[in-house]
């Protein structure tokens, strides 16, 4: 699994004791980068693009589209996925811009390669979109022939829009980052868009008695 | 920040200088200030407020909203001393005012009898340098009672039969149950263990000021915004604030202690906002910068009484790290859990705090917990059973499966001193103020990890009693990276084994004295926070007993 992106794979490192925080330390490098965009409204005008052109920004909406597809539930693209990757690119992840051109410039070559009838990835069928990530998914089985980054440390294209997308799909939609729209990317995990709540919180704790010793308490103090 | 902090000059010798805010430099500056002295807390980080705190995983989690920023002040680790130490982040703290206390977990479990006196008790352990502490737990006892009460604490007295003596129930009930929580005590009532509800240092009930928590979800790693965890912000870094004698002064990196002729400490240098040099003068000065920062400081203050670091004659400066072990078990259920409201732990279980070293073969305990810990993008990008798929339908299909019935079973434990595992200056690397950056050598001691993979044996029988769909486990190996930093400037009665005494007060300089993870001689079993603010409580009574005898004024 990714050990670079996960918490997991950092808890298999050892980690312990500790926990959510620390995948900070693990996050690729590419969420790390330069100014924030906390003050940036949400505006009004979620059409606008400020780092992709409209070309790009429908290839980049058709990858994270099956990163996250829609089905019965919203996917990247109800949760505006496409406009929270543009605004990292000139904020939060601005070191990323060069990573997207060249991503989207090899991306385009895959496809002339793989499906030379298709002109560009969004106009490939669904079936030969995700047959072209898998063969940049550095991890898929048979993929990652021709990774993108500069060393194998090097976080790769694919890598970046997989995480940039879970990220769009799953942010606080408070946080001015133009993710998540409306909440539904954490509807459709099944959170409720609230910062509040009563118990009980889930099926388990619902009819919980309330705490009670134990009968058989044990007078041991040494297992 | 209230109207009533004082203002005081630099060149205005206070009576305490207390360097650091958090877990124990808000509880000594509390108490110094409340005794009727004059006190300066000089924190590098910043001071926020609740208005501040928000739920934005980008900049919490991954852009170190609050916490040491590695580009700014990077570390280098290594595993042992013949090493070449690389870059590689190995520490986090809250960086700003209120420190840890702000983003930590909030488990608020005392220590036992057994953890001051475990070298007399099972004797020598191997590769390890285990030693009594120069105080029980009866000694600290009344300071565990002033946690609970003036910081606020929620538990319940006497539910865990391994729960050592207490003078005083909890000030309120415990949070409420939830869901990880009650699979948790059923599955544990099941294989004869005891499981009770979690003490943490959450508030069940408002206090002035203070709301109960609301349960936002957004707890480990992000900071309060309703004051309903007792960080030191939201407690004694506003009691110190009433008192009128206690400047909160943020921004302030303190670099160096300096002494005068008579080897007695002057004050505090630090780089204020803009990096300017400034002198803070005191007639005593008490570190509270945390188990990594505290040792650093004093080895950055080496003079020439001091070649090998201030207070360091013992060479132990910087020696004895400790994490604590820890190993991680998931299960995924049936229906929603949905854990992921609330805070983070519900429910925990001692009964194998104190192991048999002959019967299990390794030295050591711990305990369990039932947690949900995961905010939405780091539970997406790690919180999915190994193997699972990493993007399309698949991965979709799973991530909304699982998120609301995931709990996780971690597991806490002891970490044996070992002199080599230690912080200490980088020779090459320096931070962004040009200091020496912090070097980490650890490596753990074989028994941590053979203990945290047989607590994460239980775990897993715990899951499959509990009847978990699918259950993992990740295997516990070699820490390379912690937030528990503990026992670098430890407390003893031999100088020469030793950094402080029972005073808190170092063996070399008088008026110079040393709380917070650093102090610790054992690392308990897992929660160091409690004990830290004990002892801090404690180091305060101990602090204001010397000034008012006169004994630090010579």
């Amino acid at each position: 699994m990714d050990s670079h992106l996960s918490r997991r794979g950092f808890l298999s490192q050892g980690l312990t004791g500790i926990s959510a925080a620390w995948i900070s330390a693990h996050w690729p490098a590419v969420l790390s980068a330069a100014t924030h965009a906390r003050k940036a409204a949400q505006s009004a005008s979620i059409a606008k693009f400020e780092f992709f052109t409209p070309e790009q920004a429908t290839e980049i909406a058709a990858i994270s589209s099956r990163i996250i597809p829609t089905t019965d539930t919203p996917g990247a693209h109800e949760a505006g996925v496409v406009f929270f990757i543009d605004r990292a690119l000139v904020t939060f992840a601005k070191d990323d811009q060069k990573l997207y051109a060249d991503g989207l410039h090899e991306l385009q070559v895959r496809v002339h390669e793989m499906f030379p009838a298709a002109n560009k990835f969004s106009a490939a069928s669904l079936e030969q979109q995700d047959q072209i990530l898998e063969s940049l998914d550095p991890q898929s089985p048979g993929g990652g022939r021709r990774p993108f980054g500069q060393s194998a440390e090097a976080q790769s294209f694919f890598d970046t829009i997989r995480v940039h997308t879970i990220s769009g799909f799953l942010i606080d939609p408070d946080a001015n980052k133009r993710g998540n729209r409306d909440g539904v990317g954490w509807k459709a995990i099944g959170r409720e868009n609230e910062h509040m709540f009563m118990p009980p919180f889930g099926y388990y704790d619902k009819d919980y008695p309330g705490w009670q010793p134990n009968p058989t308490a044990a007078d041991k103090t040494k297992s | 920040m209230t109207l009533d902090q004082p203002k005081y000059k630099t060149t205005d010798e206070v009576d305490f200088v207390v360097i650091g805010s958090g877990a124990a430099g808000g509880i000594v500056a509390k108490e110094l200030s409340e005794n009727g002295f004059r006190v300066v807390v000089l924190e590098q980080g910043p001071y926020l407020t609740e208005k501040d705190f928000i739920h934005d995983e980008i900049e919490v989690l991954n852009r170190d909203f609050l916490t040491n920023h590695p580009d700014l002040q990077p570390n280098t680790f290594r595993k042992t001393p013949d090493e070449k130490a690389k870059p590689q982040r190995a520490i986090a703290y809250g960086r700003l005012v209120g420190g840890t206390s702000m983003h930590f977990t909030a488990n608020f479990w005392r220590f036992h009898e057994i953890d001051f006196k475990e070298r007399s008790k099972v004797g020598p352990v191997p590769g390890a340098a285990l030693a009594d502490w120069p105080i029980t737990y009866a000694d600290l006892e009344p300071y565990y009672t002033k946690v609970e009460w003036q910081i606020g604490v929620s538990g319940q007295a006497g539910a865990s039969p391994f729960d050592p003596p207490r003078s005083k129930p909890y000030p309120m009930p415990p949070l409420p149950v939830k869901s990880g929580g009650v699979i948790f005590e059923r599955a544990a009532r099941k294989l004869g263990w005891n499981p009770f509800p979690a003490p943490m240092a959450i508030l069940s009930q408002p206090r002035p000021g203070r709301s109960a928590c609301i349960n936002c979800g957004f707890c480990l790693a992000f900071a309060c915004e309703v004051g309903a965890k007792s960080s030191s912000l939201a407690t004694a870094i506003r009691m110190a604030e009433k008192t009128g004698r206690c400047e909160i002064r943020p921004n302030s990196y303190v670099h160096r202690i300096e002494l005068d002729a008579n080897g007695r400490a002057t004050g505090a240098v630090y780089f204020d906002a803009q990096r300017n040099v400034q002198r803070q003068k005191a007639k005593a000065v008490v570190v509270c910068a945390n188990g990594a920062e505290t040792p650093r400081l004093l080895l950055l203050s080496a003079n020439k009484q001091f070649p090998d670091g201030l207070a360091n004659s013992s060479g132990k400066v910087g020696k004895h790290l400790m994490f604590n072990s820890g190993a991680l078990s998931v299960g995924v259920f049936e229906h929603p859990l949905n854990d992921y409201k609330g805070f983070a732990v519900s429910r925990i279980l001692h009964d194998f705090y104190e192991l048999d070293p002959d019967k299990v073969g390794f030295h050591g305990g711990g305990g369990l917990d039932a947690r949900f810990d995961q905010t939405p993008i780091s539970f997406a990008l790690g919180g999915l059973p190994p193997g699972s798929p990493r993007w399309g339908k698949g991965f979709k299909d799973v991530l909304s499966h699982n998120f609301t019935r995931t709990v996780e079973i971690l597991c806490h434990g002891t970490s044996l001193p070992v002199e080599n595992n230690s912080f200490s200056l980088d020779p090459d690397l320096k931070d962004a103020w040009g200091l020496p950056a912090l070097r980490m050598t650890y490596k753990d001691h074989p028994d941590d990890v053979k203990l945290s993979n047989w607590l994460n044996v239980r775990a897993a029988e715990l899951l499959q009693a509990a009847g978990a769909q699918k259950q993992w486990s990740f295997p516990a190996g070699e820490q390379e990276f912690s937030v528990h930093l503990l026992g670098t400037c430890r407390m003893g009665n031999d100088p020469k084994s030793s950094v402080i005494n029972s005073d808190h007060q170092t063996h070399d300089v008088k008026n110079l004295f040393l709380c917070d993870g650093s102090s610790l001689v054992t690392s308990g079993r897992g929660q160091p926070t409690m004990t830290i603010e004990a002892l801090a409580f404690r180091a305060a009574d101990r602090i204001t007993a010397l000034a008012k005898r006169g004994d630090l004024s010579t």
